[in-house]
This record gives structure tokens, C-alpha cells and sequence, in this order.
């Protein structure tokens, strides 16, 4: 029995019948959808029209054929594509390893009995609750203190992002002094993640079957193995909840970029950064604002409409 | 339960000083001590071998989070301002940042907007919240589309919700005074971000302004449209965690639909009504970076919050210890929100 069909037996309503309280419950849900889209669809019509069409025309209509244009979103994508590309070179490994560290701390919380094991799940639990101000301070200090750039000087030259290619050896696609502190943002939001991935993680790995992990125990397999052979590839649903959840987190932060990017703005500005920049000027219209929050929004946009499910869930098991 | 033996069986194989019984089986919540025992299977104890795991990831964490926590304590009973290096002088540790905080009266309308926004914004997400979810629990079609729809703002950032709510409530052609206008509501039509209205005899009370500004309602307003979509779908989650014979219990007795969310439905939704007002009341702690983009780092005395005051005594006036003292403020009501909430959660075994 579907869902629906459940709910249709609760409320002893019949599927095929019309009913004049459910034509209202449609128009209710109906209209509510015009309240969750207006900003959204307001803001794309304003994103397509000229500065003239959008100073006289109401800002959910159309742009009429005269004052239908694209430069919004081409002066947008000029000035966030940089911002852009280091918001994904942040995002990406932040969130693959707040992830990774969750799962490890989940899997170290969960099927083992210890003593003190509830106190320091409540200290990673505490973690997700804390407001980021209580932290800001230090986080400056810190990274002011921390040389990523000399730190890393040995191993690698982090103010040049290159690639190695076969043949031509190495390639530098990009250079500027402030890669370093898109380092210092990485490490910080894999830190701060750490808590809610290790809930989302130990949620699910206490439902795991307990008796297979024994087994294997006492087949002898280490605690490692256990990980690596049993629990990483059960993990996988869970890991892709984690990682919507964690990216559009990490790619909507505001508050860490200001503090840890260096004069908040410059070659490492993050997309939300620019995107603040861009439409706190007064220079800039109301066209090309709405044009730039599309294109900084975009990603998590992406994410949501095809892994909307995956991301509910993180959202509900977050609680 | 066989599985409850075998662990007890294992604690014993391990405890190899040839007691009979061993009383510490490792449990949680196992109260026995003993200190021999405990030293000999330290070895192999599950401690030992689970540290690998939880150990580094709790390391990173309690440093960024609790070890930073501690510092911005130590700051804020030093005097560092300016852009000097901070001394920490133990000697001259003392709590004048927190005497300055209360005698301040930006503080204290902070500290108010702070609690009217985490007051009002929870309660009104949650009524949202749970009337999206009766609604769409109602077996409907396409309920997918609908769900997915209310809940797209929540994926959206507060500097993007913040970028669109600025066009919205533009005066003279944001969406909401031209909808007004159009519905012939013109008296209404305000200057939601900056205009307010005249409280007479009322602005005569303590704490109570003669001139109600709109700007934290605005705030609350677009706020709640952002989250009411989370408390929706924690709120679906309860609902369809209720057994379907409550609610043909609750039609057989007769009672209306109202009557029957009211009495039967409602109190059993405790649970998630809890753990999404602690969320919410969290992101409302965190509406920083919607504020800090309507209206940059001052929103003025109607809308400025502890964390919008934090981050301008701090960032921009350079008043790091003072800064410090507001975080520590800010921490503490966080803690009593959360507190109340782990404590309830470890009591019922949840954690």
C-alpha cells in the first residue's frame, strides 16, 4: 500500500472523488507556492530585463520583448567566475574532509563500549550548537599567527595552483599569494563540521547490525578492518547526505570568509563574499544584484533540485 | 538477549586476572571501578582500540571549537583593542569588558532584538512549519513537488535570501508594495527597512521605542520564509511517525479534524517540536549574515543583534575584547537554549 493510499484510508477520503475541501486544500498549497517562489521568480524576471524595464514594469511580470536582456547575468558571471572557482576549491575539500573525520568518529563512537564514551559524544554534539561569534576571535588570531604558506613552503608552493602533466611537466593554471588562506577556511569548516557529520553518521551507524561487526570481531578482523571492510561500504547512502548537507553549508558561509580571508575581499574572496560586494555597491542595479545572487546560488541550487531527497534527510537527521 | 551475553562473555575473556566476575563490561553504563582490572585490559580495551578513530577528528574539533571557546573567554578579561598584539597578563586579568556591556545601551537593545528575534522568529517558523506539514500530510498529489518547493529556501544562503528580501522590500517597485498597491492597500505600503510606526503613549515604557521601526519584523518575516520549510519537514517526520489508528480512534470518538490534531496529534508531536526549536533558535543566533547584508555591519538600534554587535565591535572598531565579552554573552544564551535540550536527550538515552 502507497503512501497515499494509507493517508487517503486515515482521512477516509476517496482518491478519484471531488471534494470541495480538497479543492481548497489545493488552492491553499497552491498559493503558498507562490509565496515560497515569489522572491525567486521576482528576482529572475528582474535578473532578464533592461534598467528600463525594470524601473516601470512589476517586478514578477515578464520582460517584454524591448526589455529582455542577458548583461545582468553577463556583468554577474564576469565579476563571480573567480569567486566562484575558489569557492569550489574550498567547498569540496572541506566537505570530503569533515565527512571522512565524521564517519571515523562516528564509527569510534558507536560500536565500542567504553566508559566516557557518552561525555565526549555530548562535547561533538555540544559542538554544532555553538554560535560561530563565540569563536571569531581566536579563529583571527589564530590564522594570523598560523603561516599556512611558510608552514607548507617545503612540501609545496601553495601561491602557485598547478597540476602536473605527463610530458609537459608542470603546469600553473593560476597564481596569487591568498591560496594560503582558502587552506586556513578548508581546515577551519572541516573542524566545524566535524559535529553534525559525526551525528548524521552515528545516527545511521547505530542501526547497523551489530551482530555482523562481532562476528567479525571475533573472526579476529581488527577495528580497522571492521572500517575499511564493513562499515565504509555500508556508509555510502549516509556519505552522500553528508556531503549535500555539508557543501551547501560550507558554500553558504558568510561569517568565516570574512574573518579568515584577509581584507574579506581580493583574488580569494569566496562566492559569497563577491556576491555581497557585488550588490552592496550602488553602482550596481537591481537587475544585475538579482542576476549575481542566481550565479552565487547556483551550486547549492544544483545540488537541491537533484539530490532535494538526499538533503531533506540531513536536514531532518541533523535534529 | 544472546548478543548482551556474548558481550558479557568477551569483557570476561579479556579480563585475564582470573576474577569471575567482572562488573565493568564495558557498558556506558556500567558504575563498577577497578583499577587493576581496568589497568590489565587497558591494552585491548575498547578505548584503546577505538581512539584511532575518534581521537583525531575530536582533537581538530575540541580545539577549533572548545579550545577557541576558552581563548575568547581569556580575551575578553584583557583590555586588547586597537591593532596591537593582545597580552595575556594573568595579573591584569579583570571583568571590565562585561561592567562596560552592561552599562552600554547599545547592549542592552541588542540583548532585547536578540530575544525578540529568537522568541518570535521560533514560534512563528514552528506554527509555519507545522501548519505546511498538516497541510501536505494530508495525502495529496505531487506531494514531492510540493515539499521540495517550501523547502528550496532553506538550501539557499542568507547572503542570496538577504540580496532577493532587499528587492522584495524595495518601495517603490519590490514585490510586497506593489501587491499592496495592487489590492488597492496603498495606506499599507510601507518603507519596510527603514520606516516605522508612531507607538503614542506606549513609547513611554522602558525599553519600548516611540517609533516602532519595521526592520527586525522585515527580518523575521523573510527569516521565516526561509525556515518554516525545515520545520516542515521535521514536523512531517512526526507526523508520520503517529500510527494510523490514533487517528481512527480519534474519528471514532468523533472529534473533528481540529480537535483531533489539537488533543491527540499535537502533544505527541513534542519531540520534534523540541529538536526544531532548538535549530531554529540556533540559525537565529547564527542570522548574522542576513542582517550583515540588508544593512551592513550596523542595523541600527531597532535590528542590531549581540552577534551584529560583536562582529562591529571586533572587526570594525577593533574593540577585540570587548568583542570578546559580547561573544561570551552570545555563548551563554546559546548554552541555556542547547543545555536544557542534551540534558533532556541524555535523559531519555537518546545521545
Amino acid at each position: 500500500m502507497s503512501v497515499r493510499d494509507e493517508l487517503a484510508d486515515r482521512f477516509e477520503f476517496d482518491v478519484e472523488e471531488i471534494d470541495p475541501t480538497r479543492v481548497v486544500l489545493y488552492a491553499v498549497l497552491v498559493g503558498l507556492i507562490g509565496f515560497y517562489l515569489s522572491p525567486l521568480e521576482s528576482g529572475l524576471m528582474t535578473a532578464l530585463k533592461t534598467e528600463a524595464e525594470f524601473a516601470t514594469s512589476p517586478p514578477f511580470a515578464p520582460p517584454t520583448v524591448d526589455g529582455f536582456t542577458l548583461e545582468p547575468f553577463g556583468v554577474a558571471i564576469d565579476t563571480l567566475s573567480s569567486a566562484i572557482l575558489n569557492s569550489i576549491m574550498l567547498a569540496v575539500p572541506a566537505t570530503i574532509l569533515s565527512a571522512l573525520l565524521g564517519s571515523f568518529a562516528a564509527y569510534g563512537l558507536t560500536n565500542f563500549e567504553w566508559r566516557g564514551q557518552l561525555g565526549v559524544v555530548t562535547l561533538f554534539i555540544a559542538g554544532i550548537f555553538i554560535p560561530y561569534q563565540a569563536v571569531l576571535i581566536p579563529l583571527s588570531r589564530l590564522w594570523a599567527i598560523v603561516n599556512t604558506k611558510e608552514l607548507l613552503a617545503p612540501i609545496l608552493d601553495i601561491t602557485v595552483f598547478s597540476v602536473q602533466v605527463p610530458i609537459l611537466g608542470t603546469v600553473e593554471l593560476a597564481t596569487h599569494p591568498h591560496y594560503a588562506s582558502i587552506i586556513n577556511l578548508i581546515i577551519t569548516h572541516a573542524a566545524y563540521g566535524i559535529p553534525i557529520t559525526t551525528l548524521l553518521f552515528r545516527s545511521y551507524y547505530k542501526k547497523l547490525s551489530t551482530e555482523m561487526l562481532e562476528a567479525a570481531r571475533l573472526d579476529g578482523a581488527s577495528a580497522f578492518t571492521v572500517y575499511r571492510r564493513i562499515v565504509l561500504p555500508l556508509s555510502t547512502p549516509m556519505f552522500a547526505v553528508t556531503l549535500i548537507y555539508q557543501f551547501t553549508q560550507i558554500w553558504n558561509d558568510l561569517l568565516f570568509a570574512l574573518v579568515i580571508i584577509p581584507s574579506g575581499s581580493g583574488p580569494a574572496a569566496v562566492a559569497t563574499i563577491a556576491l555581497n560586494e557585488l550588490t552592496g555597491g550602488i553602482i550596481q542595479t537591481f537587475n544585475t544584484q538579482m542576476a549575481g545572487a542566481f550565479v552565487a546560488a547556483l551550486p547549492t541550487l544544483l545540488v537541491y533540485v537533484l539530490f532535494g531527497d538526499k538533503f531533506a534527510k540531513g536536514v531532518a537527521g541533523g535534529t | 538477549m544472546s548478543l548482551h551475553i556474548l558481550k558479557r562473555l568477551l569483557g570476561r575473556d579479556r579480563s585475564d586476572d582470573g576474577r569471575a566476575v567482572r562488573t565493568d563490561g564495558g557498558t556506558a553504563s556500567s558504575k563498577g571501578f577497578d583499577l587493576g582490572a581496568t589497568l590489565s585490559s587497558l591494552r585491548d580495551s575498547d578505548a584503546v582500540r577505538s581512539a584511532p578513530f575518534w581521537l583525531p577528528p575530536f582533537l581538530l574539533m575540541g580545539f577549533f571549537v572548545y579550545g577557541a571557546i576558552g581563548w575568547n573567554v581569556i580575551i575578553s578579561f584583557t583590555d586588547f583593542a586597537g591593532l596591537t598584539l593582545p597580552t595575556y597578563d594573568p595579573a591584569a586579568f579583570d571583568l571590565e569588558m562585561y561592567r562596560r556591556a552592561l552599562s552600554d545601551q547599545q547592549f542592552w537593545l541588542a540583548t532585547r532584538n536578540t530575544f525578540v528575534l529568537l522568541a518570535s522568529f521560533t514560534a512563528l517558523s514552528l506554527a509555519g512549519g507545522l501548519g505546511l506539514a498538516i497541510l501536505v500530510d494530508r495525502g495529496i498529489r505531487f506531494e514531492n513537488w510540493f515539499r521540495t518547493i517550501y523547502l528550496l529556501p532553506f538550501s539557499l544562503s542568507f547572503v542570496v535570501t538577504a540580496v532577493f528580501w532587499r528587492w522584495m522590500y524595495n518601495f517603490d517597485s519590490g514585490v510586497i508594495n506593489v501587491v499592496l498597491r495592487g489590492l488597492g492597500l496603498d495606506f499599507l505600503a510601507s518603507k519596510w527597512l527603514s520606516g516605522g510606526v508612531d507607538l503614542g503613549v506606549l513609547g513611554g515604557l522602558p525599553l519600548v521605542p516611540e517609533v516602532l521601526q519595521f526592520k527586525l519584523f522585515a527580518v523575521i518575516f523573510a527569516l521565516l520564509w526561509q525556515f518554516s520549510g525545515y520545520a516542515m519537514v521535521v514536523y512531517l517526520a512526526g507526523l508520520r511517525a503517529i500510527p494510523n489508528d490514533q487517528y481512527e480512534a480519534a474519528r471514532v470518538d468523533g472529534a473533528s479534524t481540529i480537535r483531533m490534531y489539537w488533543r491527540v496529534i499535537l502533544p505527541q508531536l513534542r519531540a520534534s517540536t523540541v529538536s526544531a526549536a532548538v535549530v531554529l533558535m540556533v540559525f537565529a543566533l547564527k542570522a548574522f549574515d542576513f542582517l550583515y547584508v540588508m544593512f551592513g555591519n550596523n542595523p541600527g538600534p531597532t535590528a542590531d543583534i549581540l552577534s551584529t554587535m560583536m562582529y562591529r565591535q571586533a572587526f570594525a572598531a577593533n574593540e577585540w575584547a570587548y568583542g570578546s565579552a559580547i561573544a561570551v554573552v552570545l555563548f551563554l544564551v546559546a548554552l541555556a537554549v542547547v543545555a536544557p535540550y542534551l540534558y533532556g536527550e541524555y535523559r531519555r538515552g537518546e545521545l
